[in-house]
């Protein structure tokens, strides 16, 4: 059974369908790409699967369980974690407490125990923290640890926005665009964080980029998108071969006569 | 080698104390002696003044809760305290023991908080601060008109508090009961910003979708957020019905609001400290206007008539400096002032 399983989602606004009947299935252990033109429905369709919106009709299920009845903060616990295509830090907080806030459904103690700071809440701050300095060590940010995230540079804030979504244990991870704005050497490294994650921590990965050619070096499975719509569906070999892909994105020959 | 330079911490404990180095806790230490032993060095009307900024402190924290941390505008503070005062004072006269009367009247207070919390869920900034404006407004009305309970326009005469049969009819025994419960009220509010409640406010604040994308449910943590800082509120209430022995609608109007949000933008939003040192000022603002007024009456014959007039414009000017000078109050001067010192005399 797939992890995650999207079938016939359709989203509108106001009558425009920005997703028509889109199905897909991202497998257990693989990291998946989502690609398009601008305006295809790919954000679209990740803010469908973290509960930012609710789509009008489908079903998505996570190991089996349905999402779509679950408020956004309830599918975290069920093992989704998400970035954001803009970097969406808690700028005020320091690196280490973002990530600690990423933690957030992790940590159960209760308001009293938070007032008063006894027992449990004591405990569990710092077994939790335990596991944040070793994401903190992985992705590299013990220079920050301390730092406002606000006012980090911008390669670095999307390193932490990548450890906050770590920080909630997730099965499936969703990124949005984490290449996006970075320069060669960090996109290697963000690239790399990814393939690690992903290999030594076995997260499932479903990835939104634009840059190609990290997609197509890293995934197991790519789904373009187009027009809201699903355009193909495979390896990246077989998408790459595939003649509708190639006029979504190079245009086709007789593309002036159908209007595109 | 011995002694040490700088922090190094070798457990997580250590690293989210308060007081990180003995000389903060020292000199922490010598303050609190310093003010406990007060009462018996300063005059009575002095004493009367730290009880007040006690209570000050008590509301300011609370409301820096609410919308230095947690983003959520408030006008309607002033009422809240007023919801404390009633509750508590009704309570005592019916005679209840003063802590079991205190405790329900937060209790009360943190329930009217989260039904005016409510429009949160739907509402931001400016749009909030007009709802809970209608809180101020709506809980203005019940205070003056519901005249079978809170006496109405003529007000509701109390007892001073009787803590274990003794009467703290003084201020100096005030002192301690008012100092103990701001003590306590800032110790539960630098605990919660600590905790995975206060973190989660603070992303409510700087980004409230990628709050709900971690897992923070938005609509419980604002109503967290609006009981915890109505309950220390409706505490901050109680306490100053009991001081005053005296309560009428008109102490917890619009401008008691005010003076709270006046209180946390001086001081520093989202800085506990920062509701201290604002609480401090707002508090003592007046009584340094009228020293100042009474030394330049010894030139201008006259001018104490026009400066009382001018108070309140005076106080709104300075308001203004604030917000142009040190928008980040006056917690962040503390912070470059020590900053300063730890380098001296090698400031560079």
């Amino acid at each position: 059974m797939a992890m995650l399983e999207a079938r016939d989602i359709t989203l509108t606004f106001r009558g425009l369908a920005a997703l028509l009947n889109v199905s897909f299935s991202v497998e257990q252990g693989q990291i998946a790409s989502l690609i398009g033109p601008n305006g295809a429905g790919k954000t679209s369709m990740l803010n469908c699967i973290s509960g930012r919106y609710h789509p009008d009709e489908g079903q998505i299920a996570l190991n089996g369980r349905d999402m779509l009845p679950m408020a956004a903060h309830d599918r975290v616990k069920a093992g989704l974690s998400r970035t954001f295509q803009n970097i969406a830090l808690f700028k005020g907080l320091s690196v280490l407490d973002n990530l600690m806030v990423g933690r957030h459904v992790r940590l159960d103690y209760g308001l009293l125990s938070s007032l008063f700071y006894w027992g449990k809440a004591r405990r569990s701050e710092d077994l939790h923290r335990r596991r944040i300095e070793e994401i903190i060590d992985f992705l590299g940010l013990s220079p920050h640890r301390h730092q406002v995230a606000g006012k980090l540079p911008y390669g670095v804030q999307k390193r932490v926005e990548l450890g906050r979504a770590l920080a909630g244990e997730p099965e499936l991870l969703l990124l949005d665009e984490p290449m996006a704005g970075m320069n060669l050497e960090e996109t290697e490294d963000m690239a790399r964080y990814i393939l690690d994650i992903n290999e030594e921590w076995g997260i499932t990965v479903l990835l939104v980029e634009h840059d190609m050619g990290v997609v197509m070096d890293i995934s197991d499975h790519v789904v373009v998108l187009d027009f809201g719509q699903v355009l193909a569906a495979g390896t990246p070999a077989q998408v790459q071969a595939d003649p509708d892909v190639i006029a979504a994105y190079l245009g086709s020959e007789n593309a002036s006569f159908i209007g595109r | 080698m011995r002694g040490k330079c700088g922090l190094f911490h070798t457990s997580y404990a250590s690293e989210t104390r308060f007081f990180q180095s003995g000389f903060q806790k020292l000199s922490l230490g010598l303050f609190l002696v310093l003010l406990l032993c007060s009462p018996f060095f300063l005059s009575n009307y002095q004493v009367s003044m730290l009880n007040m900024i006690n209570i000050a402190v008590i509301g300011a924290v609370a409301l820096n809760l609410l919308t230095g941390c947690c983003g959520q505008i408030s006008l309607g503070h002033g009422a809240f305290i007023g919801v404390g005062a009633y509750t508590t004072g009704l309570c005592t006269l019916a005679g209840w023991p003063f802590f079991a009367a205190l405790l329900f009247g937060g209790l009360v207070t943190a329930v009217v908080g989260m039904l005016f919390g409510i429009p949160s869920l739907r509402l931001k900034g400016i749009y909030l601060a007009i709802a809970t404006l209608a809180a101020q407004l709506i809980l203005s009305y019940v205070f003056l008109h519901w005249t079978s309970v809170t006496g109405g326009a003529i007000g509701m005469g109390l007892d001073a508090p009787v803590i274990l049969g003794m009467s703290l009819d003084n201020d100096a025994k005030m002192f301690y009961l008012t100092f103990g419960v701001a003590a306590a009220s800032v110790l539960l509010v630098a605990n919660i910003l600590r905790t995975r409640h206060g973190r989660a406010f603070v992303a409510i604040r700087d980004f409230h979708q990628s709050a709900e994308s971690v897992g923070v449910n938005l609509f419980a943590y604002k109503l967290q957020a609006f009981a915890v800082s109505s309950f220390l509120a409706g505490i901050a209430g109680g306490l100053w019905a009991h001081y005053t022995m005296y309560i009428t609608p008109e102490q917890f109007d619009i401008m008691l609001s005010i003076q709270y949000l006046a209180m946390i933008i001086i001081g520093g939003l989202g800085s506990v400290l920062g509701s201290i040192f604002g609480a401090v000022f707002v508090t003592l603002l007046p009584e340094f206007l009228g020293v100042l007024a009474q030394w330049a009456g010894s030139f201008f014959p006259n001018i104490s008539m026009y400066f009382l007039a001018l108070r309140e414009g005076i106080f709104g000017l300075i308001l203004v400096l604030f917000l142009i000078f040190e928008p980040e109050g006056l917690a962040h001067r503390w912070r470059l002032i020590k900053a300063y010192w730890k380098l001296y005399p090698f400031a560079h």
